[in-house]
């Protein structure tokens, strides 16, 4: 039997149960939808969280206190059992080969009180290369100056939402403000950067790291940010900041953390939602999977005098086998492009109607999800098939 | 060219073994014309279905063309089937969702013809059955006697030296029935061998050789 025959000859079985195909191939269709849905969902998700995270650069090692063999070093500082990192050992790493800039960061909340009205936000203690290393840029005015690390003047530099909070559209720039009660002088507004994961960069105003620790009544930096030239090797990099940090602390009490190793690992948190997502939606098309398996087997009893003259025509078993196995895949497969042409079409209706949602049609799950349905019809399409090879001929056209 | 020798097939029903054929010998020549007749439970059917190799003896031998066909496996048994022999039966076992051109190519479908191949001999099918006029007809939209010449137009396309032939009149009326009859006794006029089982004395009593089967084993077998 040529291919061509042998896929006419399903075609025309089943198109003669249009229906009853048409509601099996839908059982595979609604599975491939879920699958091409949900994966669109992580997919758009994974997409969305990397562009939040990479917006910053990827030649970003950061250092944080107390040392864990998992993410979350923050958690043994809260607990107090190292060293505090110092603004000496964000000085001292700027030395280190290969890096540019170093900023260490501390953070709260306070109070801020200017032109009559007062705003309680977030308060960042940072250095002067904050904006550079965090690719974060000022509008108006300066940053905070490099000089005079250990007595800073009382300088704050206000994030765009704060300035528009507190002054409206006025320049602020050589007004005194509070924060947590102490006054500060603006001397610049930064750039809108919106809101990275959650957390609103505009909504905060920046001060020298030292003003920040008496305001909070730290003594120790939550994180340094360690920016470096991106032609280096992280491995180099990395080893570097290790060795200064455990020159300077006598021991490795801290957490050396890569924009990389944060990539991969919420990658790899990514991927596995969207897998788990794709597991999912593999249910509803093992449930297809089920109505091919039924279906089938109803036509292997209805068809079973076909089958026999089938035979006594010359069919061998494998002709027999492979018709039923033919129209199961076709079935499937039938399904399964259905379920990626409505899938497809329902992601780019939501994306047209709700632009916020990060959707992304995602190319390989499609091409996987149709892989899964035609190897499910394969599946489903064995054991009829099979029982269908093996009737005995004279049996099988005794049948009426 | 058919050699039957010894021929046995049980039944196992229950525990009791039924002999459908008890030692039956018989020699069929080329371009012979052999009706079987015999009461029902006599082995007729049975020993049809072993002509045609659809199945095959519990002992004795079967030698078709001097070839024995004890020791093939399925995929030869199919191949012969295919080349050699045309099945006609009582229910016309066409293909319902198919035309008559389509339900007549089929065994050349099966054996992996061209449709291009394919078409003439359709044609000339249809035309040896006087059905040309009704190429694009679906089982439902023939009458009895026309849908068993689509059938017989199937058995013959693969030009067959045999024509195997179930009751073949079994559903039908008697002036069909007799025409199908005409139209078999034609084809073995033409050079085919034909073989028909039946119960029916006025179809079984045409043929020019008549055997007569009971409890397995030739009674009558006049030539």
């Amino acid at each position: 039997m040529i291919s061509a025959d042998l896929i006419r000859f399903t075609l025309s079985s089943a198109s003669s149960h249009r229906l009853r195909s048409g509601l099996t191939a839908l059982g595979i269709g609604i599975g491939v939808t879920a699958v091409v849905l949900l994966t669109s969902i992580g997919e758009g998700l994974q997409q969305y969280l990397l562009r939040e995270f990479t917006q910053f650069g990827t030649n970003i090692i950061s250092v944080s206190p107390g040392k864990a063999s998992t993410f979350g070093g923050s958690m043994a500082a809260a607990f107090n059992t190292t060293r505090p990192l110092s603004l000496g050992d964000a000085e001292a790493l700027s030395r280190v080969p290969f890096v540019t800039h170093t900023v260490g960061t501390v953070q709260g909340n306070a109070e801020v009180e200017g032109n009559g009205r007062s705003r309680r936000t977030m308060v960042s203690g940072t250095g002067p290369y904050m904006p550079r290393v965090w690719s974060f840029a000022v509008a108006l005015g300066e940053y905070l100056p490099a000089d005079e690390q250990s007595a800073p003047r009382p300088f704050v530099v206000l994030g765009s939402k704060v300035h528009a909070e507190l002054f409206a559209a006025a320049n602020p720039l050589g007004k005194w403000i509070r924060v947590g009660g102490s006054r500060f002088r603006v001397i610049g507004v930064m750039e809108s950067k919106g809101t990275v994961l959650g957390f609103d960069m505009d909504d905060a105003v920046y001060i020298p790291v030292l003003r920040a620790f008496e305001l909070f009544n730290k003594d120790g930096l939550v994180e340094i940010g360690v920016q470096y030239e991106e032609s280096a090797s992280v491995e180099e990099v990395v080893a570097g900041i290790r060795r200064m940090m455990i020159a300077r602390h006598g021991g490795e009490d801290f957490t050396i953390t890569t924009q990389q190793q944060m990539l991969e690992v919420l990658g790899s948190v990514l991927n596995i939602v969207t897998i788990a997502v794709a597991g999912l939606g593999g249910i509803s098309l093992l449930v297809g999977g089920v109505g091919i398996f039924t279906i089938m087997t109803i036509a292997v009893r209805e068809r079973t005098s076909e089958i026999g003259l089938l035979r006594s025509l010359g069919a061998v078993r494998r002709d027999v086998r492979d018709i039923f196995l033919g129209e199961s895949i076709m079935l499937a497969a039938f399904g399964g492009i259905s379920g990626l042409l409505v899938g497809g079409l329902i992601v780019e209706i939501t994306k047209v109607l709700v632009p916020a949602l990060p959707l992304s049609y995602s190319i390989p799950y499609a091409i996987a999800a149709e892989t899964v349905a035609i190897l499910i019809g394969l599946i489903a399409g064995v054991l009829p098939a099979r029982k269908a090879a093996n009737l005995n001929p004279v049996d099988a056209l005794r049948t009426e | 060219m058919i050699k039957l020798e010894g021929l046995c097939r049980d039944f196992q029903v229950g525990d009791q073994v039924v002999h459908a054929l008890d030692h039956l010998d018989l020699v069929i020549r080329q371009r012979e014309y052999v009706s079987i007749m015999g009461p029902s439970g006599s082995g007729k059917s049975t020993l049809l279905n072993i002509l045609g190799l659809l199945d095959s003896p519990s002992a004795g031998n079967y030698w078709l063309d001097d070839i024995s066909t004890a020791s093939m496996q399925d995929d030869e048994l199919a191949s012969v089937r295919q080349k050699k022999i045309g099945f006609v039966f009582q229910s016309f076992h066409l293909v319902p969702r198919m035309n008559a051109v389509e339900n007549i190519e089929l065994p050349m479908v099966l054996a992996g013809l061209l449709p291009a191949d394919r078409r003439d001999k359709v044609a000339a099918a249809l035309e040896r059955v006087g059905l040309t006029n009704r190429a694009d007809h679906r089982p439902d939209q023939l009458s009895g006697g026309e849908r068993q010449r689509v059938a017989i137009a199937r058995a013959i396309v693969m030009q067959p030296m045999i024509l195997l032939a179930d009751e073949p009149t079994g559903n039908l009326d008697r002036q069909s029935g007799e025409e199908i009859v005409d139209l078999m006794e034609n084809l073995n006029n033409q050079g085919l061998t034909l073989i028909v089982v039946t119960h029916d004395p006025a179809i079984g009593n045409r043929a020019q050789r008549k055997v007569r089967i009971e409890d397995g084993r030739i009674k009558i077998d006049i030539q």
